[in-house]
Parts: C-alpha cells; structure tokens; sequence
C-alpha cells in the first residue's frame, strides 16, 4: 500500500498544482473535512491498486496475445471459461467492498451522530435565490452570506452547528476545506457541523442548482479568534447607526420599495425577501460575493443588479442621480 | 443435411438491388411507413446521430462558456438551458433511442428470427420517440407559449421540484419537458416489451435460452429494466403536471409539497437508467471482443448470471444519488452498501472480458481499439464510482465537476465508445458495404486524446470546489487552467465524430463491398446477405451451440460438443 499512499498523496497535492492558497477536499481545516479526506486517501489507495492490477492485466493480454505477423492463421485454443477463476474474481472483489462500506460507515456515523458539546454555536442558514441568510438565534440577529464563526480547538472544540432551511428552491452549503455539503431544501430541516481548526477565510458555494443565478451564490466563512469572534457578535446586536449627515439617504431608502424586501433594524424597514442590511458595511462583499462591498459597487448595484449578477431578483432601482448618490452614502453609513 | 448447413443456406441467396430505381417520394413513403425492424432500426440510430449532433453543439456552448472566467460568450439563461437541453437529449435521445435500433436490427437476426414480435408497435414505439424528441425541441419554438419569444427548459435534466413549480418556472417550457419525455417513454415501454416478446418467443429452432448470444441475454434483461423503471418517470411527470394544471401538491413546497418525494421519483428511474444504458453497451463488447481475439467469450453462464444481478441491486440504489439530502446514518450506510455490491458483478464482467483476451490472436481493427478504449475507461469509470459511492467522499465530491468528469466517463468513455465499436462493427452488415478502416483509426485517436483531455482533467476543478451548473466562475481559486484544458479536448472530440460521419456516408457510396461475413464471425447475422433481405433468412436456421457459424466452419471441433 505504500505506492498507493504515495501515489494518493500525491494526486491530492498535485490538483492544487502546489499551492497552498488553493481551497480543496485535501486540504481540510475541520474535524468533519479531515475526516471526508482520511476516507477519501484510503478510497483513492485502494482504488489505485484495483487499478494498477486490472491495467497491467490490460495492458499485458493486449500486448502479449496480439496476433503477430506471420501468424499462421489457426485459431486459438478456444477457452469457455473456468469456474475457479471465477470464484476467485468474485471473493476478492466482496472482500474489498466490505471493508470500504466498513471504512464509510465509520465516518458517516462520526460526522452525522455527532454529540454537541455545551458551548456549540447556533447558527440557521436559509437559502435563497441568489443569497445566504444567517440567523444567530442565541444572540437575535440576522445577517447574510459571510457566515462568522469561532475557532474551535481540538482539545476543548468549539464547534458550529449550522441548521439548514430553504426559503424558496433546494440549495447546498458547500465550504470544500471544512464540511461535505449538505442539502437546504425547502420543508425539511437539515443540518451539518463545522470546527475549524485555524482562522482565515474560507470560501464555498451554492452546489444544488438553484435558478438563473446559482453560479453566484457564493459563501465566505470567517472563522475568528474567540475574542474577535465576541466582538463581531456585540457589534451585529448593536442597532443600525443613524447618522445625521446621511438622513437624506435614509429617507429615499425609507420612500422606495427598499423596504418591502431588506431590514435595517430601527428604521420602517422590515423586509425578509432579500439581505438584512442593519450591518452592511460590516461585510466585505455584497450581492452574495459577485462584488466587493466598496461605494463604486454599491452604487452600481442599486442602479443596475444585473451588470454583477442577471438574473438577480433584486430590481434595478431607477433612481435619479442625486437619490442614487443619497441612498449610496446612506448605505456607506450602515457599519 | 446437417444442422449446420442449414445455417449457411441463406447466404446463398443473392439479393437484386433494392429500391434503387424508385422515385424519392416512394423511397421516402416506404420508409415512414416501414414495418420492418431493420429499417426501424436505421431510422432510430439516424434519428439519434441527428440528436447526437445537436447535443454536442449544445456542449460545445458550454465549453466555450466556461473555457475562461467571466465568459460573456451566453448569458446565464441560455447556459441553464443547455445544460438542461444536453443532459436530457443525449440520455433520452440520443443514447436510449441509438441503443433501441442496435437492438432492433440485431435481436431478430441473431436469434434467427424474420422480424420483432410486434412489428406495428415496434413502429408506432420508434414514431412515439420520434415525437416526443421533437415535442422537447418545439419549446425553442413556443416554450413561453403563444404569445411569447419562446424559451427551452432550464430546470436542469433531473427537473428537480420546486424549480419546476409553476412559482419558479414561468412559461411552458417545463410543460414540453414533461410531455416531451412522458411521450418518448411510451415509445421506450413500447419497444423494450417488443424486445422482450421477441426475445422469449421467436428463437430459432435449437436456440435455447442458454444459447443465446450474450447480446439477446443483455437486451433483455435492458428491456426488463426499462419495463420497470420508466413507469415512475411517466407516474412522476404525470402528477407534475397535476401540479401545474390540477391545482395538486405532490411537489408543490410552497403548499406543503416535498421536493424530495420528486428526488426519490426521478433517481429510481435516473440511477437503472445508467444501467439501461450500459447494459446494450455491455453487449457490444461482449460480441466483439470474442470476434477479435478469435476465441469465444469466456464464462458465458457467468456473463449472464453478473447481468442478471446488476439489474436486481441497480433497482436498490437509488438514493446514493442524494447522500446530500440528509437522509439518516442508517439510510446512507445501506446505500453505501448497495452501491459498492453492484461493483462485483461489474468487476466479474471486466474480468471475463479480460479473459476473453488472454490466449487469444486480438486483431485491432477499428471496432476491437474502440473496445480496448471502453474497458481502459470503464475501468476508471467504476473506480471513481466507488470513490462517490462512499457517501462521505460524495458529501464532497457530489454534484461537483467530479461528478460530471465521473458520469461521463460511464456515457462517453463506456457507453459512446462502445457504441463506436458497434457502428464499426456492424455497418457492413448494414450497409453491404466495408468503411474505411484508416479514417477508422484517425477517429478513434482523435476521439481518444479528446476524450481525455476533457474528462480526466474535469475530474480536478470538481476536487477544487467547483459545483456543476455554473454558468461561470471566479479566477482565482486553480480552476481555470483544468477548464481550458477540458474545452480543448473538445476540439479533438468534434474533429473525430466529423471523421466518424464522413467515413460512414462515404463507404456508403463508394465503399467496398462487405461481403455476408468479413469479421469471420460466429452469430447468425453473418449468416445472411449484407445488407440482410427483408425476410432475413431464406430458410429459418436451426442452431446447436452458442456460435453456430463456428460450428459450420470447423465441423472437426463444434462448440456443441463443449457446451
């Protein structure tokens, strides 16, 4: 098996011609993940034997009993078979599969009967077309498609459980370096868990096509320091800033059909359709990762969503210039 | 006279050309009217190289999409129907309609017989396919109904639900996605119990069921499979459009509906499919292999118990398509289970293939390297079916690129090489006439390098992170490169296929004649004339063993003696 582990090893590494930066199932950075990827090596070992055997087997008949030039035309020894082999052909090939389907039980009952310790972290996710809702019920507030959760450490893990609802068609929350996916579908409630070993970013998507713009459904996952992490909280349960300077903003925000679908919290605002934006500046990407979130890109995606995204279910706003201009700085101001 | 002669009798019949002093209108009325399985089965295998070529053109504009990030080659809605548009054509039109008039063409002749059991239903089945492909195709025409610009189904070709609810999918495209299909699967049941009947009834004196050449075994255990397997298709299309038009909500979520009740509907269809699929491809290689390595196919009762098995645990496993949907432990581990146990019977068949081959003399013309290619590739194609069937992998891997790479792998390195080798293999018998065997080679390595450029690479990005469906993508996270690789694969694919059609009109015109038997093969096909005259044989051949023309050719050592 040592050839097959080398040869694993390096097909994992290969993928990611050499990069560290690249996220990938090999590259895990949580329990559930490095679990998937210890399989997934004995999966692509014991496949790499199977297939080493069954090529030179292939590869040897093909060679050695191609009909030579000058052959003298007689047929073959006609061979109908033999039932010896065929027993062993078969013996072999149920012993390998009963250990994979032991190997895959294993982890299957390791990440899906999994026993939460007290200090889990609660978070539902609710898929929409094109975006991401995070609800923090422990803390009461709602935020969108950058996810933040805690470090966990493996001696004393900390770990996220996220529950996975559909607002509208099926979903999939797939983050490849911490979790497999898992499916959010509408009337049913799933759902996963994630302990990240180490902070960072870590990048995903929607995987369960979802409509015109699923390709631009993309989730980021902040995994914080404890520290940082309690910060982020507190900042998210504080209300929205009202600024004074921006009051203009508010009020086209507040006069337009904004409110029917966002919320900001302590203004008429209470929409559910689309993002809750109480804390927009808070997040570094807007319309579910297709743009960074800077006053160029907010802008363009108040005139026209579908320069960034087609398809979006977000209107184009039609907004004069100077509304536009108001409502921008408005939105600048929400941190 | 012995027994053996009488197989060879018919060949001594020498037809006087057909048709070929007919005026077009009566050529053309001839064949719309045809009851004859022959020509019923050029008209399925035309019909499906037509959808062939569509479907690849469909591909093509995907790969050209997706070749770079940002691609503003289509828009997301025109991309959403391609893929939609593909996935459906080549399963429902292109590969079950191909491997139909294989079936059609061969089974009677191979068992001796003058025609299908049924040949009415047999024409009505092809027309009812037929329709239902152009049913599919007319949505470009009117998918938003009369007053619209039209549009195609973009549900994807598993349509899952609530996408196909009348909240999420405005417009009547998904209406001619269901009629489409519902109408092709009549003419899918029509046609497998046609196979079925004639496979059971109208062998040939001498022709036991034990006798039979694997091809007859295979189409009928595809045919049993089709029997059970596209009713809760239909069913499930039937209560969509329940759903759409009745006010019903069987998969209606937003009025309590469950979109999982459709997933459960469609992949116990959708997983024996693939398996409806391989089986006939299976029966290329196992008449071909043999041929070419000059030796009989090894393990015969073996072969059939192994097919017979496969069809029993395919109908076990669907749901290891939906590890995702967040079954329980338990239900994930038994379908672990299943999944990998449909594995040994698959892997028994490679091996008899494979001794088939040893101790052989192997001859590589064209259909035999074709061969060689579907067992290189099936052999990948099963090995990363194993790395999905262990569900946690597949928590990754599935609905991935890997996915993508995987399946088509199944279709395209299994199914379509396969095919390939049985157009090579038997278009003299069909045609009379003998293709040209080094364009034959040129297709075949262009095919082969294009084959692999595209889906060994497309395995990698599905590692990456990258989901399936996706119009495009960002740069940045190592996918680019594979996807670039992958779209010129396509290139060297479509230059082989476009050698594979020149090569087969061309030798239809000008090729040499065949002869009734220049593979010096061992069925009853190579019996009669080529092409075969309408009746088939003169005389109704009695046979003896599983390759009665071995028999006939080497009196001083007949199978029957060894059976």
């Amino acid at each position: 098996m040592g050839a097959a582990h080398l040869c694993a090893a390096n097909v994992a590494s290969a993928v990611t011609l050499g990069s560290p930066d690249i996220p990938s199932i090999f590259s895990p950075a949580s329990t559930p993940a490095d679990s998937i990827y210890h399989l997934s090596l004995f999966v692509l070992e014991t496949c790499f034997v199977i297939f080493a055997v069954v090529f030179s087997l292939l590869v040897y008949s093909v060679v050695k009993f191609r009909r030579r030039p000058g052959d003298d035309g007689r047929e073959p020894a006609q061979i109908y078979g033999s039932n010896q082999v065929e027993l062993a052909w078969t013996v072999i090939p149920i012993v390998i599969v009963v250990v994979l389907f032991l190997a895959s039980a294993r982890v299957i009952h390791a990440v899906e009967d999994y026993r939460f310790p007290p200090n889990t972290t609660e978070v539902t996710a609710v898929g929409h077309q094109f975006w991401w809702e995070f609800q923090y019920p422990q803390q009461g507030f709602i935020t969108a498609n950058e996810l933040h959760v805690p470090v966990s450490d493996a001696k004393s893990p900390t770990p996220t459980h996220i529950v996975l609802l559909s607002a509208d068609t099926d979903h999939s929350f797939w983050v490849p370096m911490l979790a497999g996916k898992t499916d959010l579908i509408p009337n049913r409630t799933n759902s996963m868990w994630i302990d990240p070993h180490e902070t960072g970013v870590y990048v995903g998507q929607c995987a369960q096509y979802c409509g015109t713009q699923h390709a631009k459904m993309l989730l980021r996952v902040f995994v914080q320091s404890r520290e940082d992490f309690n910060r982020w909280l507190a900042e998210q349960q504080r209300p929205a800033q009202n600024d004074g300077n921006v009051a203009s903003g508010r009020r086209v925000f507040e006069s337009t059909a904004c409110v029917n679908c966002h919320t900001v919290s302590g203004t008429a605002a209470h929409g559910k359709f689309g993002p809750d934006l109480t804390h927009l500046m808070s997040r570094e990407t807007i319309a579910a990762g297709a743009a960074l979130n800077n006053r160029e890109n907010l802008r363009q995606w108040i005139k026209d969503p579908e320069v960034f995204k087609p398809g979006s279910l977000m209107p184009a706003m039609q907004l004069g210039e100077q509304d536009l201009n108001a409502l921008t700085d408005y939105l600048m101001s929400l941190r | 006279m012995s027994n053996a002669e009488s197989v060879l009798k018919p060949t001594l019949v020498t037809m006087p050309p057909r048709e070929a002093t007919k005026p077009l209108f009566d050529r053309a009325h001839e064949w719309i009217t045809t009851v004859d399985h022959k020509r019923l089965g050029i008209l399925y295998i035309v019909y499906a190289l037509v959808f062939l070529v569509i479907g690849g053109i469909e591909a093509t504009i995907m790969r050209i999409q997706l070749a770079v990030p940002h691609a503003h080659f289509v828009s997301p809605q025109v991309f959403n129907q391609m893929f939609t548009m593909h996935g459906t054509t080549m399963i429902f039109f292109v590969a079950m309609p191909v491997l139909f008039g294989f079936a059609n063409y061969f089974v009677p002749l191979m068992i001796g017989a003058r025609d299908m059991a049924f040949p009415r239903l047999n024409a009505f089945s092809f027309w009812m396919s037929a329709l239902g492909g152009i049913i599919l195709y007319f949505s470009f025409l009117g998918g938003s109904g009369l007053y619209g610009a039209g549009s195609a189904p973009d549900v994807g070709w598993f349509a899952y639900a609530p996408l196909t609810s009348p909240a999420f999918s405005l417009g009547h495209s998904t209406d001619y996605w269901i009629i489409g299909l519902l109408v092709s699967g009549v003419g899918s049941i029509g046609t497998t119990l046609n196979i079925a009947t004639t496979v059971l009834c109208m062998r040939c004196p001498g022709m036991t069921l034990g006798r039979m050449p694997l091809f007859a075994w295979l189409n009928l255990v595809m045919s049993g499979l089709v029997l059970v397997v596209v009713s809760p298709l239909t069913a499930a299309q039937i209560m969509l459009l329940v759903d759409r038009y009745l006010g019903g909500h069987f998969f209606d979520t937003q009025a309590g509906g469950s979109a999982v009740l459709w997933m459960h509907f469609f992949w116990i269809f959708g997983h024996p499919e693939v398996y409806v699929l391989i089986i006939p491809a299976f029966a290329f290689i196992s008449e071909i292999v043999p041929v070419f390595s000059r030796k009989p196919i090894f393990g015969y009762s073996i072969m059939v118990a192994a097919t017979v098995t496969i069809g029993f645990i395919s109908l076990g496993v669907w749901a290891h398509h939906m590890f995702t949907v967040g079954m329980t432990s338990y239900g994930n581990a038994f379908f672990v289970g299943s999944t990998m146990a449909i594995s040994v019977p698959t892997g028994i068949k490679i091996f008899n293939w494979l001794g088939t081959l040893w101790g052989g003399k192997i001859v590589f013309k064209t259909p035999m390297l074709f061969c060689i290619g579907f067992l290189f590739q099936f052999l990948i194609a099963g090995l990363t079916g194993i790395m999905l069937a262990a569900a946690p992998f597949d928590w990754q891997l599935g609905n991935s690129y890997f996915v993508v790479a995987h399946f088509h792998y199944v279709i395209v390195g299994g199914i379509l090489f396969a095919l390939f080798a049985a157009f090579y293999y038997w278009f003299p018998k069909m045609s009379g006439k003998m293709y040209d065997e080094t364009l034959g080679k040129w297709h075949f390595w262009l095919f082969l390098i294009g084959f692999h450029l595209t889906f060994d690479f497309m395995h990698i990005p599905g590692v990456l992170g990258m989901p399936r469906r996706i119009y495009t993508y960002e740069p940045g996270r190592g996918w680019e490169i594979w996807n670039l690789i992958v779209s010129i694969g396509m290139l060297f694919q479509i230059i082989g296929v476009l050698i594979f059609v020149w090569n087969l009109v061309w030798s239809y015109f000008k090729g040499k004649a065949a002869g009734n038997d220049p593979w010096d093969a061992w069925t009853l096909e190579w019996s009669t004339a080529s092409p075969p005259p309408e009746y088939n044989f003169a005389t109704i051949p009695v046979v003896r063993s599983r390759r009665p023309l071995w028999d006939l050719k080497h009196p001083e050592d007949p199978d029957w003696k060894y059976e």
